[in-house]
């Protein structure tokens, strides 16, 4: 019962700030988040660590057709819960020194996305899997289209066309597996996802199969080639947005590729899967090589989630334990770091109205803070041994590594190109001399220093001690590498 | 049964209403009469009779469609008001046709012998190309009705003749009986027969505007006023997909491997030319006409997976369709009317350009919510009615393995994704013109009833069932 509770708590929110309006828009919204953020505290505390589904809900929702409103949390759900729980406060947080207009539309737009997103995390069916997919998509092009840069409209305007392209053809695999499944007592057909997974499909659907999942997941991640919305979106979108896009929305395609492709179709997988890390590797590197060369802070932000996200996709269809494992560590790791880091892009921008790395300069002379939290949250990024991204990064290119040698070393530049651009960034803006634009700069203010207080507690939380979120999580990989081992041979 | 006497006589009524003076109880009248009759539809049901020596059949399928067409026209007339308010305009025989009209479409809902099929697709035809030509000053009103008309009449023609090709090859005019002489395909059957039956589809796909049999639709749909042209983009295509299905499941479902590829390749062509055309319009009525092909389409897609969920996927979607498309034309006539009188341009067109809906939302959130919903619920977003009208289409084709022909169906919605939204876009994130639009109560109430339908059956979409 608590999942429907973290699903609809935000809605109901959503709804109410709708309705009240006013001043006080901004804390009331906090304090919804910081509800939640609880709730999911409690979920993750008193979460067992072992393979079940816990917390869940099962209702008929069409019932003739055997679809239910059925969502629980299991291992490899409750991080992502977690993450969206624990973000969204922050991100809320994060806008208390802007105005936005129209903000009781705005804070109830992102309410509306926290509940999508833990609804597609927790979805035990496929096709309410997919109705939060979708539903996901629509608050968060309103808030990039309505409060966005310049560009807006044809930039997001692209990434909705893009993405629900790209899940359309989710649409049809589902509908063809769900036709596969056998009938139940009820009804000729069952979508729900233990379903599916007992399916045993040719080699050739599995392999058609495998694309329509892939597609749709590759293209939110977004894995190269599929990539081309992702930086304009990232750097139109207001920030809080980009926050939600990058910290939590790119978590459902490698969610997706766990959850879906890797046990639905194993030997698709098997044909396929080398392609995948290969296109996932490019993209490591492409990505990677791009953000070396960027001037803009958000766009090159940006190109370092895509890098990233490159690894975790490399990482889940490396098919290994320690992979899996540190997809899911990764995931969490990425959302507090990205936040982080478009967090101090837009403190930057806001007091300079700048993001050119060869305007700013000289930042940290007059804010020590900000540059201790950038600092933190940069080596978190560049996966520094202690920080969060050493353990997600690590058991990731172990993943891939024991995978296939070559691209376990290819995929291992991240670590070093990540370095140099992050780095790069970080003298270009804090060191050297001022710039007129960033003489008077102030330092974070308190709401501002909430924000990052947090998000440091975590980078050291999981780099230290990381046995918190690894032991949550591990009963269900090991067991869904079983499960993917032992069908995979039985297909055959 | 009693729809069809009610209706007739309720229309006569609405035409001697017409004498008085008042023009303000014309409006409640008609919504009465239809609240009447849409209760009176129900009354068979669970029970399955044939009425006048089975000439007409009702079933409970039969009165779902019916209670479509009577809520979609019930809806229609609702949202008419400010247009029947012009000093051109006569409500009374609008409102008579409109009833008229859907004697025809109940008819072709409830057919069981073919003659009634003919006589009910003319009946309502032949309203609708008065009324699409009831814009008497307006040149393009007059080249609507007189296009409508001509190539009405001549498919109508195609379709007697096949109706006539019928009878020589199984000696019967009911489903019932085509159906029992079509059963047995081994047997060797009749040239006639697909020939007649090819040409009884020409005629019904004419009706419903599938390409390549659509070329009237956007000059009909674009110059009919605004009213009528969301009363034929819904009630006609309504009825008209009963009319298949009902003649595809009960007479034909024998020979389906004969027409099965035919239907498709015709759902295929449909699906893209459609969705395309709709792509480059400029005008937004003139993209709603192009978009009515392509749902047009996704109907079809049903038909030619021809199964067991057919019968739920089509009163879905043509539920789902009606209703959005209601909703959409009931915002455009507003913004169409007061925009173009703001800007005192006597041209009606550029006033239907996607351009007079910019700042929309702004200005009327609740307009533009009214629209984004229906926009949504058209391109089949989730949480929208729309959504699970497709679902359940695609679920069809799925189930007769008909993977091409959804692939198609799929880089067709996508496209359509983009010329839905460039309405929600125009409504939200460019500015326009800054006097709000008037909106009475009682037309907010319509769109809000339209707007929660939506909603709602996107939501549970389980309401719909174990209802037929």
């Amino acid at each position: 019962m608590l999942t429907l509770f973290l699903i609809l708590f935000p809605v109901v929110a959503a709804t109410l700030i709708l309705i009240i309006r006013g001043e006080r828009i901004k804390q009331l919204a906090l304090v919804a988040a910081l509800v939640e953020l609880v709730l999911a505290g409690y979920v993750f505390w008193k979460f067992r660590p072992d393979t079940s589904s816990q917390f869940g809900f099962d209702y008929p929702w069409i019932n003739s057709m055997g679809i239910r409103l059925s969502a629980g949390i299991d291992g490899i759900s409750i991080l992502l819960v977690l993450l969206t729980g624990l973000l969204v406060p922050f991100i809320v947080l994060s806008t208390f020194n802007r105005s936005y207009k129209q903000p009781a539309t705005f804070y109830a737009l992102m309410l509306y996305m926290q509940a999508a997103l833990i609804g597609v995390f927790t979805a035990r069916d496929g096709f309410l899997f997919y109705f939060f997919f979708e539903a996901a998509l629509i608050p968060i092009y309103f808030l990039a289209a309505m409060w966005g840069g310049e560009n807006r409209i044809p930039v997001t305007f692209k990434f909705f066309v893009y993405t629900i392209f790209g899940s359309l053809f989710m649409l049809l695999a589902l509908v063809y597996l769900y036709y596969q499944t056998p009938a139940t007592n009820v009804s000729a057909h069952s979508a729900a996802i233990v379903d599916l997974y007992k399916l045993k499909l040719t080699p050739g659907a599995q392999n058609w199969v495998f694309w329509a999942f892939f597609i749709a997941f590759a293209i939110k991640m977004p894995v190269f080639p599929f990539h081309t919305w992702q930086p304009d979106t990232y750097v139109e979108s207001p920030t809080p947005a980009t926050m939600l896009l990058a910290g939590i929305m790119l978590k459902m395609g490698v969610y997706g590729l766990i959850r879906f492709i890797l046990p639905i179709v194993p030997l698709g997988v098997e044909t396929w899967g080398k392609t995948a890390i290969v296109l996932a590797v490019i993209g490591i590197i492409y990505g990677a090589i791009i953000a070396i060369r960027q001037r803009d802070m958000k766009r090159l932000i940006a190109y370092s989630s895509f890098s990233h996200v490159g690894l975790m996709a490399a990482g889940v269809f490396s098919q290994t334990e320690t992979g899996m494992q540190g997809a899911l560590v990764q995931m969490l790791a990425h959302g507090i770091n990205v936040v982080g880091l478009f967090f101090v892009a837009d403190i930057i921008f806001s007091r300079t109205n700048t993001r050119q790395l060869d305007q700013l300069g000289g930042i940290t002379q007059s804010t020590p803070k900000l540059t201790v939290y950038f600092m933190i949250m940069l080596l978190g990024s560049v996966a520094l041994p202690l920080t969060n991204g050493f353990i997600g990064e690590f058991l990731l290119l172990h993943g891939v590594f024991t995978y296939n040698h070559y691209l376990g070393l290819a995929a291992g530049f991240t670590i070093i190109f990540g370095a140099v651009y992050m780095l790069r960034m970080f003298q270009k803006s804090m060191f050297g001399p001022t710039s007129s634009r960033t003489q008077s700069f102030a330092d974070l203010t308190t709401s501002e220093s909430w924000v990052f207080i947090p998000l440091v507690v975590m980078v050291f939380w999981i780099g230290i001690y990381p046995h918190t979120f690894l032991k949550v999580t591990e009963p269900a990989v090991a067991n869904l590498m079983k499960y993917i081992g032992t069908t995979a041979v039985s297909m055959k | 049964m009693l729809p069809i006497i009610l209706l007739s006589v309720f229309g006569i009524g609405l035409l001697f209403l017409g004498f008085m003076k008042s023009r303000a109880v014309l409006l409640p009248a008609a919504l009465f009469f239809l609240l009447v009759t849409l209760a009176v539809n129900f009354l068979d049901w669970n029970k399955n009779y044939l009425y006048f020596n089975d000439m007409m059949r009702t079933d409970n399928l039969s009165m779902v469609f019916t209670a479509i067409v009577l809520g979609s026209a019930f809806l229609v007339i609702a949202l008419s008001g400010s247009f029947m308010e012009s000093e051109e305009a006569q409500p009374a025989e609008y409102y008579a046709l409109i009833l008229f009209s859907l004697v025809g479409a109940v008819m072709m809902i409830t057919f069981e012998n073919l003659i009634m099929l003919f006589v009910g697709v003319e009946i309502l035809s032949v309203a609708m190309y008065v009324l699409t030509g009831s814009d008497k000053r307006n040149l393009r009103s007059n080249e609507a009705a007189l296009k409508y008309f001509l190539m009405g009449a001549f498919t109508t023609g195609i379709m007697l003749f096949g109706m006539a090709l019928l009878y020589g090859a199984t000696g019967s005019f009911t489903v019932a009986g085509i159906g029992a002489y079509a059963a047995n395909p081994q047997a060797g059957l009749s040239l006639l027969l697909y020939v007649g039956f090819l040409m009884l589809l020409i005629g019904l796909l004419f009706k419903v505007s599938a390409a390549p049999f659509h070329f009237w639709t956007p000059d009909v749909y674009d110059g009919a006023p605004t009213v009528f042209t969301a009363f034929m983009s819904t009630v006609v295509k309504t009825a008209g997909f009963a009319a298949l299905f009902r003649l595809l499941y009960v007479s034909f479902d024998g020979v389906y491997s004969f027409w099965w590829t035919i239907l498709a390749i015709i759902t295929a062509i449909t699906l893209v030319i459609g969705n395309i055309t709709a792509a480059y319009q400029n005008s937004f009525k003139r993209m709603m006409a192009y978009s009515s092909i392509s749902h047009a389409g996704y109907l079809l897609i049903g038909l030619a997976a021809l199964g067991a969920q057919t019968k739920q996927a089509i009163v879905f979607y043509s539920l789902a369709y009606s209703v959005a498309t209601i909703s959409a034309f009931g915002v455009l006539l507003l913004v169409a009317q007061q925009r173009s009188s703001q800007t005192l341009s006597r041209e009606s067109t550029s006033a239907e350009s996607f351009d007079s809906f910019n700042g929309l939302a702004r200005q009327n959130p609740m307009l533009g919510f009214a629209m984004t919903v229906s926009m949504l619920s058209l391109a089949g977003i989730p949480l929208t009615a729309g959504f699970w009208g497709k679902f359940y289409m695609f679920s069809t084709a799925v189930e007769r393995g008909q993977i091409w022909l959804l692939v198609v169906a799929v880089l067709m919605s996508a496209v359509g994704i983009y010329y839905y939204f460039r309405v929600i876009i125009a409504m939200y994130f460019r500015n326009g013109a800054t006097e709000p639009i008037r909106v009475a109560p009682f037309y907010q109430y319509i769109l809000l009833i339209a707007t929660i339908l939506t909603l709602g059956l996107g939501i549970a979409p389980g309401l719909l069932q174990g209802l037929f």
